[in-house]
């Protein structure tokens, strides 16, 4: 029997988006689904992403943006080093935790940081960053093997699913474990396209991850993000597909393959 | 758990009396995320005036590593699950054989080298565009600079190296190696205005796409001639363990190996105490950390690493 899961993160506000990605994962039939965190940022008004989210009773993590305005943190507590690439989280922290209704941020500080599921026989853990710290980046350049085989067995678990870097990968360990990072929906991935993605885990006597890119209205969301006066940096993500800000942490490779 | 600020100072400096381990807070090592080679020992073609292992033209203090002896500790790291390689020196590419070193690396390991940029023949360059090209693990090409000025590189690097600096670093971005330019910031320039102007030179020298990383000065090694060492004060000498923050320490999760050993980290190879052993599992214990360098790393957070 194939058990199918649906697994998006990095939402970020993207309400346009997240509506699309639910009618994806609804049309193509996974018995489950789940968010794996970061609910907020970058986009605009991001009551409209959480409310959509609570009322298809989607479960989700609670990944370090949602941490931070859940708790009424300083930032987002993304992880980022490099001066301008805070300067621009914190811009958008500032308009997500001024314009999240209190009732949300109760709910999002009381999401669990991580979900175990058995299926097929087999140890899935759910995280947002790294099962041993919510705000790692787990790059598909930057992780040897060796190190993947550690995590999973040192938190014991076949399959872990993150997201938080914003580009999707899948990795399959020469032990039979296996590593997925579901990528975002909140903004494109680096790749010059304005869809967004998401993965669906299939699990029966084996594993295989697919990835889903969805199509939205991203013209939309754009004027939508000018009219709130976010970064033109942010909009211009939306409208080409390549980031703009945000950049100094992803390693040589990811970073080659787009265009700043 | 925040960390309990502490204050920096700046004034002459005299020598640390003999630690006393005990009071010191001793900081685990979580998982051995990163591995530092110093490959080319205190090997190099320049002699910095701010070196903080001194390096330097004939210096074989700590001597080359051999390929095979690289290979051996690899191997040693992956066993341990080792996330990443950061080969350093001295100057890597003074080592004969850096490139097959690569070779024999970069497959199976993400790895990054940390290089003066002053040393790069076009066959080595096509070589790591190759390297990289070929490996799903990322190569990253980490070149120190010391100023956007000539000037003020110059200074602490030699006369006429600014330029040779930046050549390479062209020419790594011709060849889209993305280099990450790694500077040194002790004014209190506003960080992004720091930034910017860094960005701002190296564009209009021709590097497309420039990365930057900040570190602090540490006053260790040729750097205590030229302006202090560590005052008894700059210590983390018998801060509350209640205040004590494990996860914010680099040594939390690398150690670095020289031709002479295992060390706690890749800035206390020259110091006393900085050697925890012969073998990378002899070294997976805690340290105390007792030593000035300790204190900035703790008070600045930072990490060697490129993240």
């Amino acid at each position: 029997m194939s058990h199918r899961l649906a697994l998006f993160g990095g939402v970020y506000s993207n309400h346009l988006a997240l509506r699309a990605v639910l009618e994806d994962v609804e049309r193509r039939g996974a018995g489950a689904v789940w968010c794996l965190g970061d609910l907020g940022g970058f986009g605009p008004h991001p009551d409209r992403a959480l409310e959509i989210l609570r009322s298809s009773g989607v479960p989700a993590l609670r990944g370090n943006y949602d941490d931070s305005i859940g708790h009424g943190r300083g930032d987002c507590a993304c992880g980022y080093t490099d001066p301008r690439d805070n300067h621009f989280a914190q811009l958008s922290y500032d308009y997500t935790a001024a314009r999240t209704a209190a009732d949300h941020k109760r709910w999002m500080a009381a999401l669990p940081e991580q979900q175990r599921l058995e299926i097929g026989g087999r140890r899935v853990l759910l995280c947002h960053g790294s099962p041993r710290r919510v705000n790692e980046f787990l790059w598909e350049s930057a992780c040897s093997d060796a190190f993947l085989e550690w995590l999973c067995e040192a938190h014991g678990a076949d399959i872990v699913a993150c997201t938080h870097t914003g580009i999707h990968w899948h990795r399959a360990l020469p032990s039979g474990r296996h590593v997925v990072n579901v990528g975002a929906i909140g903004r494109p991935a680096n790749d010059g396209r304005t869809e967004v993605w998401y993965a669906e885990l299939a699990v029966n006597d084996a594993v295989s991850v697919e990835f889903h890119p969805v199509a939205y209205d991203h013209d939309e969301l754009a004027r939508e993000m000018e009219a709130e006066a976010l970064p033109p940096e942010f909009v211009e993500t939306t409208r080409t597909g390549w980031w703009t800000t945000c950049l100094e942490n992803v390693p040589a490779p990811e970073r080659r393959r787009g265009r700043h | 758990m925040a960390a309990t600020p502490l204050p920096l100072v700046g004034a002459p400096s005299p020598a640390r009396p003999e630690p006393d381990a005990g009071r010191y807070p001793a900081q685990p090592l979580h998982h051995l995320d990163a591995l530092w080679i110093q490959v080319a020992g205190t090997l190099c073609n320049l002699a910095c005036t701010h070196c903080f292992v001194s390096c330097g033209p004939g210096d074989l203090r700590h001597p080359l590593m051999s390929r095979g002896e690289v290979r051996d500790r690899v191997a040693e790291a992956l066993a341990l699950g080792v996330k990443e390689i950061y080969f350093t020196g001295g100057e890597p590419f003074m080592h004969p054989e850096m490139l097959e070193i690569l070779a024999d690396t970069l497959p199976r390991v993400p790895c990054a080298v940390l290089t003066n940029g002053t040393l790069f023949t076009q066959r080595r360059l096509e070589t790591l565009r190759a390297l990289s090209d070929a490996s799903r693990c990322a190569l990253e090409i980490r070149v120190s600079l010391d100023g956007y000025r000539a000037e003020d590189h110059d200074r602490f690097r030699g006369e006429g190296s600014f330029a040779r600096t930046l050549d390479g670093l062209r020419r790594l971005s011709d060849h889209g190696l993305l280099p990450i330019v790694t500077v040194t910031q002790n004014g209190d320039e506003d960080p992004l205005a720091f930034r910017a102007r860094y960005i701002t030179m190296l564009r209009e020298a021709g590097v497309a796409r420039p990365r930057l990383k900040v570190l602090p000065m540490f006053l260790l090694g040729r750097e205590t001639a030229r302006t202090r060492g560590y005052l008894e004060i700059e210590t983390l000498l018998d801060l509350p363990a209640a205040s004590f923050d494990p996860d914010r320490l680099q040594c939390g999760g690398c150690r670095a190996v020289t031709a002479k050993g295992v060390f706690v980290c890749p800035l206390l190879v020259d110091e006393p105490g900085g050697r925890m052993g012969g073998r990378l599992d002899e070294t997976l214990g805690p340290f105390p950390l007792a030593h000035g360098a300790c204190y900035t790393c703790y008070v600045t957070g930072m990490t060697c690493a490129n993240g």
